[in-house]
């Protein structure tokens, strides 16, 4: 209704409706009686020498049933919203309905949230129909980014290798889901040095997970990664409680290769994950934070690392 | 009255008959036919084939096989079950299939002897006959029955009506029942009835069909076909010169009256007479309420009620069967013989819809004999477009939805192919469970040296799907995607 913003509109199309309805009835009740003189089977219209026009009375229940659904027409819209923008004598809205039915569904699914709320991850990775849910839930609200298979691509953390950039405890997990987390690397290269320093820091920077890279240039780049260091660390593991990228291992968030971390060297980075607390109950949250949790454990047995 | 003008075309200027006398209702309360029992060869027929569609239709639902009902049609987890048959939504096809069929079937049967369909088959003329039946074990024949209308209120009157409307109500209901029995499984919805719990649309269902029924088969009847039924109306358009119709023999029965008893068919000529002695039972017989004398009319709904009345009258008064008769148009102007008639029923008409009918059954029971159990769709994820794993390896991922229209578990090898080097990273054994529908992320990874020799872009991948229990004698299913390589 957006354009037709004039109440005139409302009381235009009241009228329409209306005056529409009582033209019906006004032509069922004109058209029911014969106005000529005398009684004839034809209307004395005749085609292809032979085909006339019969004018058999129509049958009676015809016309009942065109009573009908003008009686219908009329009780349907004093009841419900129909004549212009009158709320109907029943107040029914699409909206009140939908949030009705939200309602109903809402307490149905608590019984069964309910159940789960108060099971740890890993108890709750070994119920197949929570985890079922959690996949739903994963699919319709977090696959967009994590790939339906949750194992992300370039930007957005894979999420079954048990490398955690906010920590993979319950708490962590669920801290992530609900207030979501931003990650942010500031440019570095003024803090580095001059574009020769950032090159032999990405060198270094590789090295630590033994990737190829160049052993003298990395040798070089040791002594500037002090920089890089109190964010990730003097041994380049990162720290969760920041949100800082473990350098060790060969998992590369944003991208492979020397190019890739000069990059992020010289550019810097802010990463979002959005919160998902208006979006999802906290019952359901839980779900979805166990069933994340379960893709790095798939054995179902919680590790030192994570728990 | 002036009259009113008419436009003016090739017609010219013509006066207009005036039509209905003023002031007289342009709608008319149907008066109720009470059509009389009538007994013979058709007649038989029809109820041969009530018994046969209702045996079919009250019974399917009750039939258990491979440890479920035949015949259900599962709306809320979408399979459609049918025999040894699961057919998913994406089935349609076959349903189309099954509308074709049957009408070119009508089409054809029209063709050759009229509205078989209508006056043997159809659901309206069936639960008429057994509506009619009620009727007439409560209010007696159609004389009985004229008598009882006209009566005053009495308790005798009361308890034939009453009784009457209460096993019409009962059929109704039944049928309703049964209609929704089709949906729910049958046994569901009989410990459903002992407690009352039916859920809205099973109420809605159950009350409406069995509304339908009650008031179609008992009130409606001929109204249905004369002024609902589009089939009834374009079954006409079937009909040529050739087609057997319910025909009276004018040339035999004209002209008709009352003869005495001791004229034989011998004298007829004599007194100047035909064979029709005008007893109107054959308009007392129609469900329509029409004189079949008057010639082929659009309520004829080719019961063929008035053959087996007027046969019944011709052997009393030793007159040769067949006054009323199926008949063609051409045969009845030429005096032809049935053999003659039945000749020209190979013409080019009938041998069209014939072939084209017999190709479309053909095709879809080919289609259907050489199904697969199982369905593929292959879609490229949406979240991840491309990524660089391990080692450099590109990696996409898919969603491979696998649809199970088999009642045992199934399991497949998914295997890709066109582009070298790529291989499946995630698991390629997929087990489905029966009629499940899964969706399995799949991995499919190119190593960094073919990635590169592909280049940046889509290129083309073909899954393969392999059936372990067709291995050996059948082909994989081939799913055709593409495989992106980033930039």
């Amino acid at each position: 209704m957006s354009d037709f913003l004039s109440a005139g509109w409302s009381v235009y199309i009241a009228l329409a409706t209306i005056i529409s309805l009582a033209a019906c009835l006004a032509l069922l009740v004109v058209t029911a009686r014969g106005k000529s003189g005398s009684k004839a089977e034809t209307t004395g219209h005749v085609w292809d020498d032979d085909l006339r026009e019969l004018n058999n009375p129509m049958p009676r229940w015809w016309m009942i049933l065109f009573i009908i659904t003008i009686v219908f027409g009329t009780g349907y819209l004093l009841l419900y919203p129909g004549l212009g923008s009158a709320k109907g004598l029943l107040g029914w809205s699409s909206t009140a309905a939908l949030q009705q039915e939200q309602k109903k569904t809402d307490a149905a699914l608590s019984v069964v949230y309910a159940k789960y709320a108060a099971m740890p991850f890993p108890e709750l990775a070994k119920d197949r129909p929570a985890m079922a849910i959690g996949e739903r839930l994963f699919i319709n609200n977090c696959a967009a980014c994590h790939g339906s298979d949750a194992r992300g691509s370039k930007g957005f953390p894979n999420l079954t290798d048990n490398d955690w950039l906010h920590g993979g405890t319950q708490e962590a997990i669920l801290e992530t889901i609900t207030h979501g987390r931003v990650g942010m690397m500031p440019p570095m290269a003024a803090a580095v040095g001059g574009p020769a320093d950032v090159s032999d820091v990405a060198n270094y920077v590789l090295s630590l997970s033994n990737s190829p890279h160049d052993v003298a240039a990395a040798a070089r780049g040791a002594p500037k990664f002090v920089a890089c260091a109190a964010c990730h660390g003097t041994d380049g593991k990162g720290n969760q409680a920041i949100g800082s990228a473990n350098l060790t291992d060969d998992i590369w968030l944003h991208g492979r290769g020397k190019d890739a971390i000069m990059a992020m060297i010289n550019n810097g980075k802010t990463n979002v994950m959005p919160a998902q607390e208006h979006r999802l109950t906290r019952e359901q949250i839980h779900v979805v934070g166990a069933f994340v949790w379960s893709l790095s454990h798939q054995d179902g047995v919680a590790d030192a690392s994570s728990h | 009255m002036t009259p009113a003008p008419i436009p003016s075309g090739s017609f010219g200027r013509r006066p207009v008959i005036p039509i209905v006398p003023a002031g007289t209702s342009m709608y008319r309360a149907e008066k109720k036919i009470h059509p009389r029992s009538v007994k013979g060869w058709f007649s038989s027929w029809r109820w041969v084939l009530v018994v046969l569609t209702q045996a079919l239709f009250y019974g399917l639902p009750w039939l258990p096989w491979n440890g479920r009902q035949a015949v259900l049609f599962d709306l809320g987890a979408r399979r459609f079950y049918i025999f040894d048959l699961v057919l998913y939504p994406q089935d349609f096809i076959y349903l189309t299939g099954l509308l074709v069929v049957s009408a070119y079937s009508l089409f054809l049967f029209t063709a050759v002897a009229g509205r078989l369909w209508c006056g043997f088959a159809c659901p309206q003329t069936v639960y008429t006959e057994i509506f009619l039946w009620i009727e007439r074990r409560f209010e007696g024949d159609r004389t009985a029955r004229l008598r009882l209308d006209a009566a005053p209120l009495s308790a005798d009157k009361l308890w034939r009506k009453g009784g009457k409307q209460a096993a019409w109500i009962a059929i109704g209901l039944w049928t309703g029942f049964t209609f929704v029995g089709y949906f729910t499984p049958i046994l569901t919805l009989v410990s459903e009835t002992l407690r009352l719990s039916f859920g809205p649309w099973e109420w809605f269902w159950i009350v409406f069909y069995g509304f339908a029924t009650y008031g179609a088969a008992g009130y409606m009847r001929e109204q249905v076909c004369k002024y609902m039924c589009p089939y009834a109306r374009f079954q006409s358009a079937m009909f040529d010169r050739d087609t057997m119709i319910v025909s009276y023999d004018t040339k035999r029965g004209e002209p008709r009256g009352a003869r005495p008893r001791s004229v034989g068919h011998a004298g007829l000529a004599a007194i100047s007479k035909g064979e029709c002695i005008d007893c109107t039972l054959c308009v007392q017989v129609c469900p329509t309420g029409i004189d079949i004398r008057k010639g082929l009319q659009y309520e004829c709904i080719g019961c063929a009620a008035c053959v087996d009345a007027c046969n019944g009258v011709m052997d009393k008064l030793e007159y040769p069967r067949g006054l009323i008769r199926f008949a063609t148009e051409n045969g009845l102007e030429n005096s032809w013989g049935r053999k003659a008639m039945i000749r020209r029923v190979l013409r080019p008409r009938i041998l069209v819809y014939g072939t084209v009918l017999l190709a479309i059954v053909a095709g879809l029971a080919t289609s259907l004999a050489l199904r697969r159990p199982y369905r593929v769709d292959v879609i490229r994820d949406r979240g991840a477009l491309a990524r660089e794993v391990e080692g450099g390896r590109i990696e996409n991922v898919y969603r491979l939805q696998l649809m199970s229209a088999s009642e045992s578990r199934q399991h497949f090898h998914v295997s890709v192919e066109g582009i070298p080097g790529a291989a499946i990273a995630s698991s390629p054994d997929i087990d489905v469970d029966p009629t499940e529908s899964i969706w399995l992320p799949v991995r499919v990874q190119v190593p960094p040296d073919e990635a590169q020799a592909l280049g940046p872009g889509a290129h083309p991948l073909r899954f393969r799907i392999m059936r372990s229990a067709d291995a050996g004698h059948a082909d994989p299913l081939s799913e055709k995607s593409t495989f992106v390589v980033p930039r």
